[in-house]
């Protein structure tokens, strides 16, 4: 630990960091733009300016780029001295040249970092009588708004999209004060963490579209800490809302899982909690197929009345509910009755990432991921299935380059430098998957299979590795192409495999896990990272993996109550012959999905915006995500509906406080009661009775002029604010904002600093863990050693889901922005298919299955394993799941549709 | 997109273009770092860059339009909109300053009746502004087309501009030095 | 008569010297001599004792330079390394590089490849400005000659050193002159300067060791290499060793670039060389080395032209060629034209010459048009305080800018104070 001096002052800094890292995480206030605490120093916007001494004797000394100046011993500098102050109100008034009156018409007014920097070197007034630079905006797609004039050229939106996510279309045009960031064209951003720039960007160029339609101010929103539901990484989001909207979601730092970045998935997915196919009111199914609205009563007691007229009754589960709300389901129909909702198959999986979770198998952080120095990619779509780790595995082949620039004493930090340095450079990355995939670009080796061969591929490397016979197949021979990944994995000073349930293949994860356990051997170090299906698959596995959910479905219940769960894709063309044998059914759901339009009853049910719940992800980390606003009507917590169904008439729910109901709380105890091995998720936040100096966590800002004002159009008299009975936060601004532990958080804020870049003020340093501690609570403690797999039966299946990051995840596709990027129905051929069936790219084919007919636009693609076809995992065509071959026939009557994964945008959309 | 589609766009590229690509990729450690050489190569043979010649350039040396326009954007005599058949560089340095070469500039503007960014009506000349041609012991200096000419006079630019037309319709062609 | 090595095949009246005519006046004598012969360290100690400094702006000794390349790994460090000349000659003012170039390729040729004997590079490249046409095609045609007789390529001259030159023509862009930005062009990249440290010698073109020298810099390495370091100190009369193409423009009755010794004073070779002022032109100030250089004035001209006494003067020597304001030229229009190229040619990396310099470009037009306050002066030295120091900025180009505004504030202060009073320009040359 170097000291340095800063105006006089001793001070102990981390070593390695530039001076910028060091003044911030000393709590020493130092403007800055081009800086990016994940993106390192470039020294483009000058900002960050210091005056550095030689030695005591230099009373001058000379200007320096805080962020581009490593920390020496000794080193002496000065953040006061009037030369470092008026150098950077200089880089203000400059950059205020050109950057436009327009802060009250501004996305970005109120959480600025310009308008904060600007106040912070104190820059007040105008002395530049000239014109300003105008430029022309772009049209950037469905999420992302462009309003180049506020540009102040800080490079950091090409950097992070080139550079840190891999975007190509989105570049840096012209030079000298005509720089322009954006497209060569208008069109849709397509990198699938453009959404990033939102938050990257230091001021209102690259802005939300989803907030601005209704847009509100930052210090107007309601918001309160949630987990993203999109997929089962649990990537950390505030949610805010207005008026009882979802208004944005926004990157809530997590040191070891999301860091400073989201997937477009879990930040502009959002939008289904509005969406117009949302459930407002239980409904009954009338002679003539159509739903009754009627109120909670009614229903529920509807719904006892069916219960006591049925003898058996069947509770389904869902991975993508909280772990709260399929407990209170499993209360009700008792465990032999309850399944956690995912297919047999979709079970089996998790069964295994539940092995290698309680194995002594390391299952590294998202942060830990960007450590590796050679990573498999076998079989898992890592990109739609599971996008926050791309992203991780992106920055991990970058490890090479850090090597190389230890080698030559460049710090990490001097991002540019290191880029130069490193060139094309990268470690070992192998993807074995069955189509193409943004990865591919930055992998040292990629390999186009069709499952079975991925799995026969990942027996054979663990087979090589250590030499022991555990494939029933006889692969005789070591291919090159084995050869080479063994080499790659075994030269490795950390080596991680990762695979997951995105082909839904036992084989495939079972060679991953098997590979993983020959490394170990030699090399401890070696991780195994499954991506589980939904944000709480891992959760309800850990619940309860034990019911069959066809085996239930053809114990033929009387009686079925689904939660938060649509069958439609998850049954497959089976789904309808299924379904409608079932007397009874009642669906609790937050969307109108086939499965709720086959129901006899449906309930509404709170989203993850509207109730608190615990969630489990791929690390088997506990998170709790908190209750955004109260639902309107009645709409309520899942888990509610569920003690209400139990307590029949007693259990209807009165502003949500019947005192007959078991609080969130009290639900999570009795869960921890019948599940030790769940203790863990009391802890994963505080309990309902958590006070700061007696006060509850605010989900407000304290200068909310909105709370007041909101409906001052229609009475003055501003209504009594709801209560949250169910946690330690409170609805409005009362409360404590900054003190809160990390899981009770709203937002991030801090004096002088309205922007999340005063994130570093809740850091322990920069980058670094919560002050007050990383939130969630790893439930698995791994130390089982786990013996390796033998090969099942080698599937032949040819017909591949594809994940889509749009489209895939029922929930998010409703969204009325995502929706929009979603692919049409495709069917992706090899050109020896597509020869054989005489069609070629943009053709159109048909199949036949029980679900009726389907057509599809044809993608030929050379370097798809011959025998496979892979259409989308999207709703359109969820009556292909589960089927292993189809037949196509050519349509003759078809409007070409060249490329179905490009969006067909909704022009209006588009300014002119 | 399918390689079909990827090989038709590259071969709105000539065969002798494509060729002198390769070749200058040849002694490169990868594709892209051919960039200037390929749109300058293209600009030769076609006298600018259109956006069809950019993205087939950026097809041959896989990059994205976007990130090869950046570039293209960056570089003044890499020109993304029509020229004329000569490109006049009018050094607008200061030595040529000095010189008198402002009078002269006024003077082939008024006489091509074009502005600096501007084509003449024929077709025949491009005006843009350049560095310091390196000639400055005979300031004035430009260039036309490939030609250096230098101590420039009225009366020399009577001579050279002979033939202009006086057609007064203009067509503005903007590029990175046409600021004036 | 004094040696004038560098330009000892160049005359008015003659065309290009072409191999045989380089050879049989002893060119690549030196290549002849040293590659195989002497060590690529050897061969360094020399440059070093010559104290050789770079002729493209800075002055860094060259031999120094050289020596912070780290020695050849291919263990540890596999892959090519770089020599690159700087022909992109573009500093407003400047003609020295043109004229070596066009007239005597080999000479370049030869201290490239004797350059990167020294450095153990094996590719080279010529980075020269795309309207250097003629000088592009002599040096084409050059390298086929020297190729041809294996003094360039694989195994030159049957030893184990091979070197492959490359002419690379620019887009354009001045700021492709400063040698990291020039390595980004080169990469076929945006030519964004980079930050040092790593300097080019250590992570250079696509990351590896690299050497940028001036073309001026590489064509005395040849004679250095022949006639020996004491030789190439006795050719200096102070301080620098050698000679150095020294010009001068504007309006002087004899303009023009000559090879004088190093410490000729700016008197000889205005006066001597440039044959003075023209008729009924006074001197009222120059620049003494391009554009980016500070003002000096009358009582400067007797300075001997070296990095040293320049500095102490104030200003820079730079590229040596001089720029000369008359007294009939005005000093705001000369500084607004300055400035304008500088504004214009700033890459747009760092904002204080991005935003900075445009901003002072608009204030010394409106000053020139008559149209400026008294707080515009104050404005513009504030301006050239936040740009004007090397630190301030990513790169020196920005800085290189504010030397003949901060210069030209101090010398001719009563001119801006003029224009403003009198809301004109009264010179014959300016005005907006
Ligand atoms: C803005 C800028 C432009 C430059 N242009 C040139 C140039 O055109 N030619 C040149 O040789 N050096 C130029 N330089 C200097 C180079 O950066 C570099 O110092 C030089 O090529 C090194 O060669 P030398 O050591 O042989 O002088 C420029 C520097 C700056 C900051
Ligand atoms: S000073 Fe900054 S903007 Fe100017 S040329 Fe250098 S890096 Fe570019
Ligand atoms: S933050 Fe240091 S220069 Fe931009």
């Amino acid at each position: 630990m170097p000291t340095i001096k800063v105006d006089g002052q001793d001070l102990e800094v981390k070593a390695g960091v530039n001076l910028l890292e060091a003044l911030l995480s000393a709590g020493i206030d130092l403007p800055y733009f081009c800086w990016h605490p994940a993106m390192g120093s470039v020294g483009a916007c000058r900002q960050c300016a210091v005056v550095q001494y030689a030695n005591d004797e230099d009373t001058r000394g000379r200007i320096v780029m805080g962020c581009m100046t490593p920390v020496t011993e000794g080193a002496m500098f000065s953040v006061q001295t009037e030369n470092a102050v008026m150098f950077r109100d200089s880089v203000i008034e400059n950059l205020m040249l050109n950057h436009p009156h327009d802060c009250p018409v501004c996305e970005e007014g109120g959480e600025c970092h310009l308008q904060d920097m600007t106040v912070m070197v104190g820059h007040s007034s105008r002395r530049y009588e000239g014109k300003k630079t105008t430029f022309n905006n772009q049209y950037l797609g469905p999420f992302i708004g462009h309003e180049m004039n506020r540009c102040i050229t800080c490079y950091r939106c090409v950097r992070y999209y080139q550079d840190y996510s891999g975007g190509h279309d989105l570049s840096a045009f012209a030079s000298r004060d005509r720089v322009f960031f954006g497209r060569s064209d208008d069109g849709v951003l397509e990198n699938e963490f453009a959404g990033n720039l939102v938050e990257v960007c230091p001021t209102g160029v690259f802005t939300d579209k989803t907030l601005s339609k209704h847009y509100t101010r930052k210090w107007d929103l309601q918001s309160a800490p949630t987990v993203c539901t999109g997929c089962a990484l649990g990537c950390n989001t505030y949610t805010s809302e207005r008026y009882g909207q979802i208004r944005r979601v926004h990157n809530r730092y997590h040191h070891e899982v999301n860091g400073y970045f989201l997937c477009d998935r879990g930040r502009f997915g959002a939008g289904y909690v509005s969406s117009n196919r949302r459930i407002p009111q239980s409904g009954i199914r009338n002679a003539g197929g159509l739903y009754d609205p009627v109120n909670l009563e009614a229903a529920i007691s509807k719904i006892t009345e069916m219960i006591s007229s049925s003898a058996k009754i069947v509770g389904i589960g869902s991975p993508r509910a909280s772990l709260e709300a399929n407990h209170a389901l499993r209360d009700l129909v008792g465990s032999e009755n309850y399944c956690n909702g995912m297919t047999d198959t979709d079970r089996e999986l998790h069964g295994i990432i539940l092995d290698a979770l309680s194995s002594d198998l390391v299952t590294p952080t998202l942060a830990d991921i960007e450590d590796y120095d050679a990573i498999l990619v076998l079989g898992e779509d890592v990109t739609n299935h599971a996008p926050r780790l791309a992203l991780s595995i992106r920055q991990a082949t970058r490890n090479r380059s850090a090597e190389m620039a230890d080698a030559t004493q460049i710090a990490l930090w001097h991002d540019a430098a290191v880029r130069e340095l490193a060139q094309h450079d990268r470690s070992s990355l192998i993807v074995a998957t069955p189509v193409e995939d943004r990865l591919d670009e930055v992998a040292s080796q990629v390999l186009r299979l069709k499952p079975s061969d991925i799995s026969q591929l990942g027996f054979d490397i663990a087979e090589s590795l250590s030499n022991s016979s555990l494939s029933d197949s006889n692969s005789s021979e070591t291919s090159a192409e084995t050869a080479s990944i063994v080499t790659a994995l075994t030269n490795a000073k950390r080596p991680l495999i990762v695979s997951g349930t995105s082909l839904q293949n036992a084989n495939i994860m079972k060679a991953a896990v098997n590979v993983a356990l020959a490394l170990k051997t030699n090399n401890p170090e070696t991780g195994l990272f499954l991506c589980a299906s939904e944000c709480n698959s891992v959760g309800v596995a850990i619940l309860d993996n034990q019911g069959s959910l066809t085996g239930l479905l053809a114990s033929e219940p009387d009686m079925v109550v689904l939660l938060e769960n649509d069958l439609a894709p998850r049954l497959g063309q089976g789904f309808e012959s299924q379904v409608s044998k079932i007397a009874n059914l009642v669906v609790i759901d937050h969307l109108d999905n086939a499965s709720t339009s086959a129901s006899h009853i449906v309930l509404p049910a709170a989203t993850f915006a509207e109730a608190e719940g615990t969630y489990v992800n791929n690390e088997g980390r506990a998170q709790r995500s908190m209750a955004v606003y109260k639902p309107k009507g009645d709409i309520q917590a899942s888990y509610h509906l569920m003690d209400a169904i139990q307590l029949g008439a007693k259990g209807v729910i009165n502003d949500g406080a019947s005192t007959e109901l078991r609080s969130s709380t009290e639900i999570r105890h009795d869960l921890v009661n019948q599940h030790p091995v769940l203790r863990g998720i009391i802890d994963a936040a505080p309990e309902a009775d958590f006070r700061i100096e007696g006060s509850k966590s605010s989900r407000m800002t304290h200068r909310a002029s909105g709370r007041t004002a909101m409906l001052a159009n229609i009475s003055v008299h501003e209504p009594k604010q709801p209560v949250d009975s169910e946690s330690a936060m409170a609805f409005t601004m009362e409360g404590v904002q900054q003190q809160t532990p990390a899981s009770l958080r709203a937002y991030t804020w801090s004096p002088g600093w309205n922007s999340n870049q005063s994130i570093h003020k809740f850091q322990s340093e920069i980058g670094g863990s919560d002050t007050g501690g990383d939130t969630g609570v790893i439930l698995i403690a791994p130390n089982e050693s786990l013996t390796p797999y033998t090969i099942g039966q080698i599937d032949r299946g040819t017909l591949v889901a594809k994940l889509h990051i749009f489209g895939s995840d029922e929930l998010s596709a409703n969204s009325e922005e995502l929706s929009q990027l979603i692919p049409r129905p495709y069917i992706r051929l090899s050109s020896l298919n597509a020869n054989a069936l005489g069609v070629s790219n943009g053709d159109g084919v048909s199949c036949q299955t029980q679900g009726g007919e389907l057509q599809m636009a044809v993608i030929v693609d050379d370097n798809l394993p011959v025998d496979c076809m892979v259409y989308p995992r999207i709703p359109a065509t969820a009556q292909l799941n589960g089927i292993e071959s189809i037949e196509l026939s050519k349509i003759t009557e078809w409007v070409s549709d060249l490329n179905p994964l490009s969006p067909k945008l909704i022009t209006t959309d588009r300014t002119s | 997109m399918s390689e079909a589609v990827n090989n038709s766009l590259i071969n709105a590229l000539s065969d002798a273009e494509i060729s002198e690509i390769e070749a200058e990729i040849s002694h490169l450690p990868d594709r892209r770092s051919a960039a200037i050489d390929a749109l300058k190569i293209v600009q030769r043979h076609r006298g600018w860059v259109s956006d069809s010649s950019l993205s087939s350039i950026a097809k041959l040396l896989g990059m994205s339009e976007a990130e090869l326009d950046g570039i293209a954007t960056f570089y003044n005599l890499i020109y993304r909109k029509p020229v004329g058949d000569k490109v006049i560089l009018y050094c607008d340095s200061v030595t040529c300053w000095i010189m008198g070469g402002d009078n002269l500039s006024r003077k082939i503007k008024s006489k091509l009746n074009i502005e600096y960014g501007e084509t003449t009506a024929d077709n025949k000349y491009t005006l843009l502004p350049v560095t310091c041609l390196g000639d400055c012991d005979h300031a004035p200096a430009m260039m036309v087309g490939d030609e250096l000419h230098h101590d420039l006079t009225e009366q020399s630019i009577d001579s050279l501009f002979s033939d202009a037309s006086d057609d007064t319709s203009n067509n503005p062609i903007g590029g990175e030095t046409s600021n004036d | 008569m004094t040696e004038t090595p560098l330009t000892r095949n160049i005359a008015p009246d003659k065309g290009p010297t072409d191999l045989a005519a380089y050879e049989a006046n002893g060119g690549y004598d030196a290549v002849r001599k040293s590659v195989g012969q002497s060590t690529p360290d050897d061969v360094l100690e020399i440059i070093k004792d010559s104290n050789l400094r770079g002729r493209g702006g800075a002055g860094f000794p060259t031999g120094m330079k050289w020596s912070f390349v780290p020695k050849p790994d291919p263990v540890q460090s596999p892959g090519h390394r770089y020599l690159v000349a700087n022909a992109d000659e573009m500093e407003p003012g400047t003609f020295k590089d043109r004229l070596l170039m066009e007239f005597d390729p080999h000479q370049l040729i030869e201290g490239m490849v004797l350059s990167a004997y020294t450095l153990s590079a094996d590719v080279g490249y010529i980075f020269i400005r795309d309207e250097y046409h003629v000088a592009i095609k002599r040096l084409r045609d050059a390298i086929k000659e020297a190729e041809n007789k294996n003094l360039l390529g694989d195994r030159i001259l049957g030893s184990d050193f091979n070197f492959h030159l490359y002419v690379h023509i620019s887009a354009g862009r001045y700021i492709c002159g400063e040698e990291t930005a020039l390595l980004n062009s080169l990469e076929g990249k945006r030519a964004t300067p980079r930050a040092k440290p790593p300097f080019p010698q250590v992570s250079g073109l696509w990351g590896r060791p690299t050497i940028v020298n001036n073309v001026e810099t590489l064509c005395n390495i040849p004679h250095i290499i022949a006639n020996g370091p004491d030789w190439f100190k006795s050719l200096g009369l102070g301080s620098d060793g050698g000679t150095k193409l020294f010009g001068a423009s504007g309006r002087v009755k004899n303009p023009g670039c000559w090879e004088l010794p190093m410490g000729t004073t700016i008197r000889e070779i205005l006066e001597e060389r440039a044959g003075g002022m023209k008729d009924g032109y006074g001197l009222k100030g120059f620049l003494p080395g391009g554009a980016s250089t500070d003002f000096l004035v009358a009582e400067h001209l007797d300075l001997p032209m070296e990095y040293e006494s320049i500095m102490k003067a104030g200003s820079r020597m730079g590229t040596g060629t001089m720029i000369i304001l008359d007294d009939r030229t005005c000093p705001v229009g000369m500084i607004a034209n300055l400035e304008k190229f500088f504004a214009r040619e700033s890459c747009g990396f760092c904002t204080p010459c991005r935003e900075g310099l445009p901003w002072v470009q608009q204030i010394l037009d409106g000053i020139e048009a008559g149209e400026g306050s008294l707080r515009d002066i104050e404005i513009l030295e504030r301006q050239s305080q936040f740009i004007g120091a090397i630190g301030n900025t990513h790169c020196a180009h920005a800085p290189g800018a504010m030397e003949p505004l901060v210069s030209g504030l101090k010398y001719f202060r009563d001119d801006f104070i003029s224009h403003i009073e009198n809301k004109q320009c009264q010179y014959a040359v300016g005005g907006a």
